[in-house]
Parts: structure tokens; sequence; C-alpha cells
């Protein structure tokens, strides 16, 4: 599952001006935006990989109808960085002659120009691993999305003010799952703590600052992700509590995935997600 | 019309202005069937925001224009391009084969929109219908839903995602028998 690469959304254009930034570097925001996409579309994409392969019925839906909203919400976010490509003629060498569309900026950049977060692209694992990772990142964004509704950026802000509704889905259903799992049987409490063990290491980068997370800061369009952090981990060490999980004490975090330096897993997730635009430029379906 | 009433929905509550001309391209609109759940129009869905008749002002230019602008209920809802695709092919049949549509994400769809009508569909239909309103922040295990089969309200929630993202599936403990209820969203 995957941006389909025939939906360029010619008849569907959003509908917003962005004639507001004239004090804010459109490449920041850019660089903002396609941050944002990256997150939603490559645990999206992680996401629909359990299309088929749930553990029951019911939780593969679950866990397909995350990657759907992911994978929707990547299209927005994308959208609307094709548009300030396009209106502020920052080069996208990949294309010339033409509007630069969503699908483009999905599949043909490569590791490096990818801005998400290492822990969207950590591998699925087990059940109990896609569900940490799920509920890591949607504690994270359930905070982001609900201050980013406050932007001056009408577009993110509309963009933050749909995705919130789901990602308060994804949030309780997650939470749900840590718990379940973690104050379950013996097997399902030493999964947890292993994906516990994987994943911790990738939090701390969800509230570092890039500097474009600086640059939409001091523009009043972006939110201060360092400050989200203590909300975060309220809510984690809540979960975790119920779920008889201990938090970790580690401050030591890996990252560079915001700056495109990223784990060695991106590279074969783009691999197979690119590779029909790459082998066949410009097919559609 | 007897659907555009909901005074929930800003666009729609402003029927009483609407000219004839418009309010004959919300009635095709009420034709055009969600394709996920078909027995619901996109205008009891409170898909459809607002319809304007294409002017020397207002486009597209041409004869025959509209201007439709839409929302989508998730952000996922694989059946948005199909959506457009429906309300081209209802307009064109109708006369009205110059159609250009927006989509805006603010507000953000809610269940609040849904007319009447169409919740009374969605129950005939075997799907209970969204309770309360979406700012009531209660968990849906607090929801007495009641089965849309033998209406009883012993039912319990099974998961929250069902069949398509804007449900989540029940079972009933009287009857047995699961079903899909529409999200508070
Ligand atoms: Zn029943």
């Amino acid at each position: 599952m995957s941006v389909s690469p025939n939906n360029q959304s010619t008849d569907q254009s959003i509908h917003f001006s962005t004639s507001q930034h004239i004090n804010f570097s459109t490449t920041q925001l850019i660089n903002y935006t396609l941050h944002l996409a990256d997150n939603a579309l490559i645990l999206g994409h992680g996401n629909s990989e359990w299309t088929g392969h749930g553990p029951v019925l019911e939780q593969d839906i679950a866990i397909s109808n995350i990657a759907l909203d992911l994978i929707g919400q990547s299209r927005y976010l994308y959208q609307y960085a094709a548009d300030l490509i396009n209106q502020s003629n920052n080069p996208f060498p990949p294309v010339s002659g033409r509007p630069v569309t969503e699908d483009d900026l999905a599949y043909l950049r490569d590791v490096l120009e990818f801005k998400n977060c290492i822990l969207v692209e950590q591998p699925n694992g087990d059940w109990a691993q896609t569900i940490l990772r799920q509920f890591f990142f949607s504690a994270y964004q359930y905070f982001f999305y609900e201050q980013l509704k406050q932007s001056s950026d009408e577009r993110l802000s509309a963009i933050a003010e749909k995705s919130l509704k789901e990602t308060t889905y994804h949030l309780r259903w997650s939470g749900d799952w840590v718990i379940r799992l973690g104050d379950g049987t013996e097997d399902s409490h030493s999964r947890m703590l292993k994906a516990i063990d994987e994943l911790w290491m990738f939090t701390g980068e969800l509230f570092e600052i890039a500097p474009y997370d600086e640059a939409a800061l001091q523009n009043g369009i972006g939110v201060n992700v360092k400050e989200l952090g203590v909300l975060w981990k309220q809510k984690v060490t809540a979960v975790f509590e119920e779920a008889t999980l201990p938090v970790p004490q580690t401050t030591t975090f890996q990252k560079g995935g915001k700056t495109g330096i990223h784990s060695e897993h991106l590279g074969f997730i783009l691999a197979e997600m690119q590779f029909l635009q790459r082998a066949y430029p410009n097919s559609q379906w | 019309m007897s659907t555009v009433s909901n005074h929930n929905n800003p666009e729609q509550s402003s029927s009483i202005n609407l000219t004839e001309e418009e309010k004959k391209v919300w009635a095709i609109l009420e034709q055009v069937a969600d394709p996920e759940i078909p027995v619901l129009s996109i205008v009891d869905l409170g898909i459809v925001r607002s319809v304007k008749i294409a002017t020397s002002s207002i486009p597209p230019s041409g004869g025959g224009g509209a201007l439709i602008t839409i929302t989508p209920t998730y952000s996922g809802c694989p059946a948005m391009d199909m959506i457009s695709t429906n309300i081209r092919i209802a307009l064109s049949e109708n006369g009205y084969p110059n159609v250009e549509i927006y989509t805006v994400l603010s507000p953000a769809w809610t269940t609040d929109w849904m007319t009447e009508q169409g919740k009374e569909k969605l129950r005939a239909y075997g799907i209970a219908p969204p309770l309360g309103k979406s700012f009531d922040q209660k968990y849906l295990e607090d929801l007495k839903v009641e089965c849309p089969q033998c209406h009883s309200n012993n039912t319990k929630l099974i998961s929250q995602f069902g069949s398509t993202a804007c449900k989540a599936l029940f079972q009933c403990n009287d009857c047995k028998e699961p079903f899909d209820y529409f999200k508070c969203h």
C-alpha cells in the first residue's frame, strides 16, 4: 500500500493562500512540511505491511486503517510541500518542465533527503514492537497536532485539525494494546520489555529541534517539540504504569533522521516503496 | 428541501438563501451515493460543504458550470477520488458538464454534520448511527450502542476499527449478532 502514482489531485487542488509567509524562508517551510510528511508516510508504509498478516482479523483491519490515515495525512503534507515548491520556484532536480507533485516527493527523493525521525523507520518486528512504535509515535503526534492547530499557517493548521481526530483514535488503540500486552501473559510482557529495549533509544529524537523547527517556531508556524517531551513522558508513564512496564531512565538517544542521517533500515524501505517509479519512470496505473 | 435542514451544518443551514439553481444542484448531489456505505448520499454524510453556480466571477468559466466544495471524512479515505468522479458524472448527466471540485480540510469533518435522515438510513441498513456529539470525548467503552437488529442496549465493543475507518465493530450480547457502529468523529 502506498500513494498511488496516478493520484495527481488535479481537480482537488486544496484551496488556500500562502501569501502570509512573507518573512519566512520558504525553503525552511518546505523542509518542515516534508519532515512531517515523511514521518507519516514511513510509519504508514511500515504499518501497511501488516495488511493480511495481522494477529487476528480485527487487529489486521485496525493497523491497516491506521496505515491509511497516516498515508492520507502524508498526502496532504506532500501536496502542500509541492505547492510551495511550485510557487516559489525552489528547485527539485528530479523534475523539470512540469509542476512537482506529491508523488514526486514520495518517490523521487533518496535516503539523505528524507527527514523522518529514526523511530518510524524501525522494523515492524513482532506485534509488540509494532504496537510500541505506534504508541510512542501517536503520543508524540497527538500533542504535536494539538499545538500545530494553533499555527499561523492556515494550511498546516487545517491539516493538524483534521489529523488530530484520527491520531486520537490511534493513541487510544495503541495505548490499550500496550496495557494488554504489558499486563498480559509472561510471553507478552517479555516481548514488550524487548520492544522497549529496541525502541526507547529512538524516542529522544522526537523532541530534538532541527533548523527548520527553529525557523518555523520563530515565525509562529511551528511547534516547540522540546516542550512536548514533558507531556509525552507523562502519557507514556501513565500507560506504562498500568501496563506494569518500567520507564527506562537512560537519556542517551540515537538521532539524525530529522536532518537526513538515517539508520540502515530506511534504504530498504525506500528501495521497495520507490521501486516501480525508479524502474519505470512516470509509470501510472 | 428536507435534507438541507441540519442546523449543525453551517453551509447547509443557509438553505433558505439558496437560489433555485443551487437547490437543483444539491438535489442532484443527494443522488450521489457514498461508495463505501451506498445507503447514504454524500449530502447525508456532510461531505458536500458548499455549492456555487459558476458565473463570470466564480470558476469554472464556460456554460453549465458549478463549483463544489467537499471535505474528506478521514485523511486516508480511499473513496474520495471516486466521490469526485461520481459528482462529475452525476452533474454532467444533469446539465452541468463543467464542474470544479475543491477539497477543504477545515473545519474538519464531523459526524455532527450527518443528517437525521442519514442516521435513520444507517439504522435501517444495520449500522448503528453515531451517538452524541463529537466533542464529548467519551471512550467508546462507555457507550451504550443499540443493536440495530434487536434494539438491545446490551452490546459490547469488539474492535475500535471496523470494516472501514469510520466504523467500529460491536457485538450484541442478546441476539449475538456482530454489527458496525458508525463512530463519533
Ligand atoms: Zn441484538
